[in-house]
């Protein structure tokens, strides 16, 4: 068997007669027993890839492989080696948590005996057990989420799709749910998550691919990705237009990227955070620019996209400044 | 978490089976997956039984004093007409449920899988089937309480009972399809009204077509609707049904090898 768990070659999908186009030439291969990243922002190909992947959708050209398996030729030969958890939780709220999870195990053609055991066995892992017999409709977010992986997991897949698991979801259930994705990689799982939250991927995922508009625009380890785009973004802002050219003037060569000005704002990731952001506070002063603000923080996926893109996730075009 | 327990264990689990027996229990499956949904929802239980007892009881004592039918008891001629209304009221249920299912993406899950693909239609068709064998139980005592008294013996009233459950469980496979074409259920709810509002009222189902003015009486008599009210009917009270259980049974056969595979069609495009 390959050493891969997906191998996807060449996969497009058009939708609207063509007029969409979704995905556009997108090869990825996903190595076993590891959290593979699927990064992008809302429309950028990402869940499609995902239905693609898990035989709901069929590629307009391309072909891919799960687990040895051909997605068009033989879709129930990778229907029984996937499982599939997404971001609106698809479990059913009128029934009982124990009753999805039945559902869902006979629906993969499990003995009876063997359902119970795994439910229960699921149920009380996920910390769902004394919710076993209550109506979903009575669950919060997380615990529905919870669910929703565990009824992906009610067949044992070695490959789990998971898209956007966490969005929508309180810090604290995201950090449960994590954990849980963690755990399952231990246990020899392969993993394909699909993320909006840089974070997300930083913590889970071994590689990465970044979409964009349905073409991937950077692939590599996450240390790789933020190497390119320097450990932290600084941000300046000025009391007017003017002083954030000259701002931007003086200290853009502190960046590991060119600066990015908008308005009062000038934003551009440096490697050393702290350092930078003193000697950028001397030359400013230096040169009697006032300033009105000075934030570190980490970068975001918004200024990986920005950096790879020239656009943010949203799709608003702003202007790169080099500056010498 | 609870407990770090082990989330995969490495036992085989899928046993492997005769596909049939898996399209079989597949069916059944959805089918009790649906039939607990009904009874989980207080609403749906009181459109499938209440609203049809409430609807027996307006009739019979409130509008059915001023209706004359043409051999003796009003009771009489409304039960029939009562259980072809609920089963086709009842397959809104289908066209809501299904668009919800789609909606919320239980079918999108459904369909990664491994699962019988017909499963998911098949299943909701019989969870129809077997809810509409609850209706016709409910009502037949109801009725008798009330002073039905269907003079056309055992075996006729088994036969129009049968003959209604397949008129119905055609029926369902067209509202199923309604409701895969719907981009919600509100909307597969608004879309049903168009289309069961003239086939049940503009029928035999509560009133002879004889009285209806004579503009609407060529389409009340011949639409399906009424001819398996009369067919049912006549059955039932032992009365003669003239060319209407055959023209049902038809009806019936022809919607199914039209609408089933135009539901599953539909149900394979959509996304």
């Amino acid at each position: 068997m390959s050493d891969f768990a997906v191998e996807a070659r060449n996969i497009v999908r058009t939708f609207k007669k063509g007029a969409v186009r979704a995905l556009d030439d997108v090869s990825l291969r996903v190595p076993r027993g590891q959290v593979f990243g699927l990064l992008g922002p809302n429309g950028s190909g990402k869940t499609t890839m995902v239905r693609i992947l898990s035989t709901i959708l069929a590629p307009s050209t391309g072909s891919a492989l799960v687990n040895g398996f051909d997605v068009v030729r033989e879709p129930d030969a990778v229907r029984r080696s996937i499982g599939l958890a997404g971001q609106y939780a698809t479990v059913d709220e009128n029934l009982t948590g124990f009753e999805n999870l039945r559902m869902i195990g006979r629906l993969n053609h499990l003995s009876r005996s063997v359902v119970r055991n795994r439910a229960n066995e699921l149920l009380e892992t996920f910390d769902l057990a004394e919710a076993s017999a209550r109506n979903v409709k009575t669950y919060s977010g997380g615990m529905r989420r919870r669910l929703d992986l565990a009824a992906a997991l009610v067949a044992n897949p070695p490959l789990l799709f998971l898209d956007e698991p966490t969005t929508g979801l309180d810090p604290q259930s995201r950090q449960d749910l994590w954990a849980i994705i963690e755990q399952l990689v231990e246990t020899g799982t392969t993993v394909l998550l699909t993320t909006q939250y840089l974070e997300e991927a930083d913590r889970l995922a071994s590689q990465l691919v970044v979409l964009d508009h349905g073409r991937i625009i950077a692939e590599g380890t996450s240390r790789e990705l933020k190497t390119r785009l320097g450990n932290t973004v600084l941000v300046l802002t000025f009391e007017t237009v003017g002083d954030a050219r000259r701002g931007a003037d003086l200290v853009g060569d502190l960046g590991a990227q060119p600066a990015i000005v908008e308005g009062l704002v000038v934003e551009f990731t440096v490697d050393g955070g702290p350092t930078k952001a003193a000697e950028a506070l001397r030359r400013l002063d230096g040169a009697g620019v006032a300033l009105a603000g000075l934030v570190l923080r980490e970068p975001s996926l918004d200024d990986v996209f920005l950096n790879l893109t020239g656009h943010r996730t949203g799709g608003v075009e702003v202007s790169l400044t080099e500056t010498a | 978490m609870t407990s770090t327990t082990m989330i995969t264990d490495s036992t085989p689990h899928q046993v492997p089976k005769s596909s049939l027996r898996w399209v079989v229990n597949d069916l059944f499956t959805i089918a009790r997956r649906n039939l607990l949904t009904l009874v989980r929802i207080p609403i749906s239980l009181v459109f499938a039984v209440i609203q049809p007892v409430m609807f027996v009881l307006l009739f019979r004592y409130v509008f059915g004093g001023a209706i004359p039918v043409p051999n003796g008891q009003y009771v009489n001629y409304l039960i029939p007409g009562i259980l072809v209304q609920t089963t086709i009221f009842g397959a809104v249920g289908t066209a809501i449920g299904l668009a919800e299912d789609l909606q919320r993406g239980l079918i999108e899950r459904f369909r990664a899988l491994p699962m019988a693909r017909m499963a998911v239609l098949g299943g909701r068709t019989i969870a129809d089937l077997l809810r509409n064998v609850l209706v016709l139980v409910v009502i037949t005592v109801v009725g008798v309480a009330v002073g039905f008294r269907p003079g056309g013996g055992i075996g006729p009233y088994i036969g129009a009972s049968l003959l209604m459950l397949f008129f119905a469980f055609a029926l369902s496979w067209g509202f199923a399809f309604v409701g895969l074409t719907a981009p919600n259920s509100e909307t597969a709810q608004a879309m049903t009204f168009p289309i069961i509002f003239p086939m049940t009222f503009a029928s035999s189902i509560f009133v002879p077509v004889s009285t209806m003015p004579s503009w609407l009486q060529p389409f009340a008599r011949n639409q399906p609707v009424s001819q398996a009210a009369d067919a049912v009917r006549g059955l039932m009270l032992g009365e003669p049904t003239g060319h209407a259980v055959w023209l049902t049974l038809l009806w019936g056969l022809g919607a199914l090898v039209i609408l089933a595979p135009l539901a599953t069609t539909r149900y394979r495009r959509a996304a």
